[in-house]
């Protein structure tokens, strides 16, 4: 099977299928988002498009596709239009390096994580030019918050995640999940969440700040910039900005499942050296159920917690954040050079 | 400017702080408690909607809805266009023209008698203020329309109700 043709028809049928399911997942969320928002608030949500409601993102889709599609006096027009895309192709650029199933991902880098870091960090562009390009005060302040939260909140995730580079002496995304799994009752013991709690910690809330979610959605900020960023947008360049949103949401969470909660990896089930198809429906099955948990979580703590204060988030992050992740850093370092199998896990 | 602003931001801390030391310590204590509440809010799901098109609510005794004029034992109106409500509404949407009563009893009635329901803010001072209990309001508050003309109830149509 080493006819290049072959290759290239099995790397764009995984392409096709990953993308695809990935962006069906965007309005499935959108609607989770609202019905789990209505529970907490003691309210019952969409429930009148389709069965249960579920058809509702698909009547959002329609109402904002025929919107009209604005741009404000004085805009930038240019960066205006590409500043959505910016959002958008990032968060679903890093997807492809994020293994869904044993050895299953769109694009096979030996460099995962750090590509995965790069490219998520685009995301900030679009954010900013928005917010230029609008020409409206708020969509500015809106714009310069996302540039500067994202930025101190990137140091504190890059610091977490070295930390765990450290200990797996890799940066490919399925060697780390392989060193998590491990035989037994209390193998999931093994996985970086219990062996690096700090980091997991740090990189979880750092994720928030990333994606851009409450409590850390100072660039939109409903009620003191009216949206920030994406006041000014309209139709489906708004629908491009927030589908980017909820996709960076589900790369995070895929990151933070990869790194910290075992990736694809089934428990107390051996990893084949030669998959079957049961054993990879298994490990895709697994890591969906691992992501929708996080992608709750992430709603829970949405609809859970007030936006906190500009300077409260500047504080928490270089006063909090950095420190302890530096900290963190070095006692694996330490750690590490020692030998402390007791503290760290060493392959 | 700065020092004044975080000095009454301190002030305003040690008024709220709890006793607890540990939720002045660290924002842990307190996210974690509001994850629990509204996690029993999703278990619970017990919500306070009310399907409004398939299920209505009854409304409560004395509610304040669209007005009636009401009729005697005989079926004449009571309103003997005496001008009490249309004083006495504050958003002056009754317009009433009077005329001479036919009857021995009163001596006059209304010849027009118009409420602008898209004026009205249902305040009941008109019923209060009416001598004769001529005037009502009735708890129906969802009769929409298609113009604003439409929502400008005359004579006829109050008494009908």
């Amino acid at each position: 099977m080493t006819d290049p043709t072959y290759a290239i028809l099995i790397a764009m049928l995984k392409a096709v299928i990953i993308f695809g399911v990935l962006l069906q997942i965007v309005p499935l969320l959108v609607y989770f988002e609202r019905r789990i928002c209505a529970w907490i608030q003691d309210r019952i949500g969409p429930n009148r498009v389709g069965p249960v409601g579920i058809l509702q993102p698909l009547a959002d889709v329609i109402k904002l596709a025929f919107k009209e599609d604005l741009t404000p006096q004085g805009a930038d027009k240019w960066i205006y239009r590409l500043a959505p895309v910016l959002v958008y192709a990032p968060a679903v650029l890093a997807f492809t390096v994020i293994p869904v199933g044993i050895d299953l991902q769109v694009a096979t880098f030996d460099i995962g994580v750090i590509f995965l870091f790069t490219i998520s960090g685009f995301s900030v562009y679009g954010l900013a030019f928005g917010g230029w390009a609008s020409n409206n005060k708020y969509s500015l302040l809106g714009g310069l918050r996302a540039s500067a939260q994202m930025i101190s909140y990137e140091v504190a995730m890059g610091l977490s995640i070295i930390a765990i580079l450290m200990t797996a002496e890799t940066v490919d995304l399925n060697e780390i999940v392989r060193q998590q799994w491990a035989a037994g009752t209390l193998g999931l013991l093994e996985w970086n969440l219990f062996q690096q709690p700090i980091a997991a910690v740090v990189f979880m809330i750092a994720a928030f700040a990333e994606t851009n979610r409450l409590p850390f959605d100072l660039a939109e900020c409903e009620a003191e910039l009216i949206g920030g960023f994406h006041t000014e947008y309209t139709g489906l360049k708004f629908a491009t900005f927030f589908m980017g949103e909820y996709v960076a949401m589900i790369t995070m969470s895929g990151l933070m499942i990869t790194l910290f909660l075992g990736g694809w990896s089934v428990p107390w089930v051996e990893i084949p050296t030669d998959p079957s198809i049961i054993d990879m429906a298994l490990s895709v099955g697994f890591f969906t159920v691992k992501l929708f948990a996080l992608l709750f979580f992430y709603i829970w703590t949405r609809w859970t917690l007030p936006r906190f204060r500009y300077d409260q988030l500047m504080r928490i992050g270089w006063k909090v954040f950095i420190p302890v992740s530096l900290a963190n850093l070095g006692l694996t370092a330490i750690a590490g050079v020692l030998g402390w199998k007791w503290l760290i896990p060493l392959p | 400017m700065a020092n004044h602003s975080d000095a009454s931001e301190e002030n305003q801390k040690r008024k709220t702080a709890t006793s607890d030391p540990r939720e002045k310590a660290t924002y842990a204590v307190p996210v974690a408690k509001g994850l629990i509440n509204t996690l029993k809010h999703i278990l619970r799901n017990e919500p306070n909607t009310i399907h409004y098109p398939d299920e209505k609510r009854t409304p409560y005794p004395g509610y304040r809805g669209e007005h009636r004029l009401k009729r005697d034992e005989l079926g004449r109106e009571k309103c003997v266009a005496c001008f009490m409500c249309s004083t006495a509404c504050p958003a002056h949407c009754i317009e009433i023209v009077a005329e001479e009563a036919p009857w021995d009893d009163r001596e006059k009635r209304p010849r027009l008698f118009n409420i602008d329901m898209m004026r009205c803010i249902y305040c009941g001072m008109c019923e209060e203020a009416c001598p004769c209990d001529a005037i009502e309001l009735t708890p129906v508050f969802n009769i929409p329309a298609r113009t604003r003309a439409e929502k400008i109830y005359d004579k006829d149509k109050l008494l009908s109700l």
